[in-house]
């Protein structure tokens, strides 16, 4: 009997030793970081997170069993799951990419205090103040303002070639939900396209869905019936590339290249690069310092977090590379705002010169945040976020 | 002449033909559904090289430990189980009746709305306890109104019950998007928690589980529906009137009477799971809410022969499949797309309604038809 409590009390204590010895040796090999996606890479919107995830994991040193994805994930209770189960399967940084992921991301938060969250486009991170829980968007109004360039570019091109008439030019947009995110994103496109050709106007179709291929090829087909002679669009499906390539529209994309899908057609996409940020709190989650993570992160071009794919040059404009640059140092340098409140008017020729936005998302949908300053509109300053939710001239909501 | 015109019909002959089983004993047609699902693991291990280049093994592990290997998994798997056998049971009544409802998917979401409802509009003004219940009763008249209407038109004017409970879903759908738009001002087209700081309205952890209660509920409910069709006398006038509406009118059952009650309780038990979906999980709505279980169902209930217990089977390897499935993508080495989940699911499936053939009816080949006829 004695032998038998010997041997149980032997067992007990190797076992002990075994996760003593476990816990200890918790060095990088066992570092794992999870990532969840609304989509699997059919979406352009989640492609774009999935190749960035693999690269900062990769720039950080972490082999391939280190890095976790959770794909398809809804945004429900099935998120808080998933962040849960990335948990329970080691990983001390998990990563959402969709907005509705939000709350259920913050719900892991303040249950998995010893593991960082971190949640693409979200509002609530600045005013929650967790600090194990963080925001990050880009300010990629601007890459979308450059696209809007090209597009311009591209009108004016065809303008002199007589294609279309200079008279009345109308292009198209397809966005997913009448939302801040998809408004900023619009209007700085238009801007960048009426910087070139100054009578455009745009219709903009909404699919009130993210991703929907039907839908989205459906409204881009609607929009080239109503005489839009070019669209771009900011929904996570290639379906409306597919429709402009289809009927020989110029297209201006978004997160991924599009030209192989659109050879003839695909003129540039403008593109959140996530690789930096992700690379950003690996290494830092990694060496413990996950705290010192800012609750809201927005990278711009200084960070490489806003940028263009490449320009097909047998759809684009001739001469469009040069004007890119120059207009993309006057951003960089800052003498040029994408929301320079001169350059738009609302409700029929009126300027802003004041304006609340609804920066703290506290669930009252009100503004409270005075976003016009020395004469434009700060976008991605106060939260990164989108908040630019005029509705400018030139520009009509179907 | 005729000599060539028997050539010819010799030559036309098929080499086997089809007749109808007697019935098969209990063993050897699960033996013939186990020898299915061997078959379709083996034709998947060769999808799975094909496409992967990896081990079948090494899949099929991976979604077994995706499915059982933590405490948490397994959770994630009944109440997946548990939300696709409530529906499966909710629509059994009604095809029991051969009266085809497939709208589940949208009286689960109008179950959700009716909850949600309850909870934005009431808020913390009721006690937990008796939001839960006014939820409850909500969900389960909203389902029922919306399977309602297509049974009351059936049964008034034999309107076509497959067609309007399909396009009964698109209405539900477009009234949650109405709904999330007027509460979300900014377009996000997103729908918060409700009620994040009370918990008001929603259901209890129990032993530590958020899902338990989901759970047991559903069992409940799996166990009444097989009491409910198979010892009540509503029980026997859905068979009837499902076998023969003239033999249902002949013994004096009310035909529209017993269409219209049995298409009503299939709603509200669509809407109880709707409601367990809001207050037991979600506590918001969004318009995939249902996710896609409504017609998933349809062949859990099928498959198991319109049997509340089988269901609990089928229901459990459809569940396994999609978790399974989904944990494909999880495994970090295996980097796989959930597209192989996909389609393991979708030849398991494929499978297993096929040895449904072969448990109906024999293949008789000729050479045995002429031994046959010699006996």
């Amino acid at each position: 009997m004695s032998k038998r409590i010997f041997a149980l009390i032997i067992a007990i204590v190797m076992v002990f030793s075994v996760c003593a010895l476990t816990s200890c040796t918790n060095s990088s090999a066992d570092f794992k970081v999870g990532f969840i996606f609304l989509h699997d890479d059919n979406s352009t919107y989640d492609r774009n997170f999935m190749e960035a995830a693999r690269q900062a994991a990769k720039n950080a040193g972490l082999s391939d069993d280190q890095v976790l994805f959770e794909v398809g994930i809804d945004e429900s209770n099935d998120c808080y799951d998933a962040a849960a189960r990335l948990v329970d399967k080691g990983c001390k940084l998990v990563f959402a990419d969709s907005f509705g992921h939000e709350p259920f991301m913050i719900k892991a938060a303040k249950e998995f205090k010893d593991v960082q969250f971190f949640h693409a486009t979200g509002t609530q991170a600045h005013t929650e103040k967790l600090p194990n829980y963080h925001n990050a968007f880009a300010s990629i109004y601007e890459g979308r303002y450059l696209a809007g360039v090209v597009a311009g570019l591209k009108l004016k091109a065809m303008i002199d070639a007589g294609t279309i008439s200079g008279d009345s030019v109308k292009i198209g947009y397809v966005g997913a939900h009448p939302y801040a995110e998809v408004v900023s994103g619009y209007t700085s496109f238009f801007l960048g396209v009426r910087s070139i050709v100054a009578n455009v106007t745009m219709d903009v179709r909404y699919t009130n869905s993210w991703f929907d291929i039907a839908k989205e090829r459906e409204a881009a087909l609607q929009l080239i019936n109503d005489g839009c002679v070019l669209l771009s669009q900011h929904a996570d499906s290639e379906g409306a590339p597919k429709a402009c390539e289809e009927n020989n529209v110029p297209n201006v994309a978004y997160n991924v290249s599009t030209i192989s899908i659109g050879p003839k057609t695909a003129l540039i996409s403008s593109k959140i690069d996530w690789t930096p940020y992700m690379e950003m709190i690996i290494k830092k989650v990694m060496d413990g310092k996950g705290s010192e993570i800012p609750y809201d992160w927005c990278g711009g071009f200084e960070e490489g977090a806003v940028k263009l794919t490449e320009l097909n040059a047998d759809a684009a404009a001739d001469g469009t590379q040069a004007k890119l640059d120059e207009i993309t140092a006057q951003l960089k340098a800052g003498t040029l705002h994408v929301f320079d409140t001169s350059k738009f008017t609302i409700n029929g020729g009126q300027t802003v010169t004041t304006y609340l936005a609804d920066v703290d998302d506290d669930g009252s949908f009100t503004g409270e945040t005075e976003v016009i300053k020395d004469g434009y509109f700060h976008e991605s300053e106060y939260r990164s976020a989108p908040y630019f939710d005029l509705r400018i001239d030139g520009i009509t909501e179907k | 002449m005729n000599k060539t015109a028997a050539q010819a019909e010799k030559k036309h002959e098929s080499l086997f033909y089809v007749t109808k089983r007697d019935t098969m004993p209990f063993w050897k047609s699960s033996l013939i559904r186990v020898i299915a699902v061997i078959a379709a693991l083996i034709i998947s291990s060769v999808f799975i090289v094909a496409l992967t280049g990896k081990s079948p093994l090494k899949i099929y592990s991976a979604m077994i430990e995706g499915s059982f290997g933590t405490v948490r998994t397994f959770w994630d798997l009944l109440q997946n189980m548990a939300m696709l056998l409530g529906i499966a049971v909710a629509v059994t009544p009604a095809f029991r009746m051969k009266f085809w409802n497939i709208g589940a998917e949208g009286q689960v979401l109008m179950g959700c709305l009716a909850s949600v409802i309850c909870m934005y509009y009431i808020g913390s003004a009721l006690p937990s306890w008796l939001l839960i219940i006014v939820m409850a009763v909500a969900s389960m008249a909203a389902g029922a109104i919306w399977a309602g209407i297509p049974g009351f038109f059936k049964a008034k004017w034999n309107t076509n019950e497959t067609l309007f409970t399909l396009m009964m879903n698109y209405v539900a759908i477009q009234l949650v998007s109405f709904f999330i738009a007027v509460w979300v001002p900014s377009g996000s087209g997103i729908l918060y928690p409700v009620n994040t700081d009370t918990e008001c309205g929603w259901l209890p952890k129990v032993f530590g589980q958020q899902y338990f209660l989901n759970v047991a509920i559903v069992a409940i409910l799996t166990v009444g529906m097989f009491i409910y069709l198979r010892y009540t006398k509503h029980g026997y006038e859905i068979s009837v009137v499902g076998e023969s509406e003239n033999t249902a009118k002949y013994i004096g059952i009310n035909v529209k009477k017993v269409i219209i009650r049995t298409v009503l309780l299939s709603g509200a038990l669509c809407g109880v799971i709707g409601f367990l979906l809001v207050s037991g999980k979600n506590h918001m709505i969004n318009t995939s809410m249902a996710g896609g279980n409504g017609f998933t169902a349809i062949m859990v209930s099928w498959l198991a022969k319109f049997n509340p217990f089988y269901m609990i089977l089928t229901a459990f390897l459809v569940s396994f499949l999609k978790i399974g499935g989904s944990a494909l993508a999880r495994d970090p080495l295996l980097k796989l797309s959930t597209s192989l989940g996909d389609i393991i699911s979708a030849i398991v499936i494929l499978f297993i309604i096929g040895s449904e053939f072969f448990i109906r009816y024999r293949i008789n080949y000729r050479g045995r038809k002429a031994e046959h006829k010699n006996v």
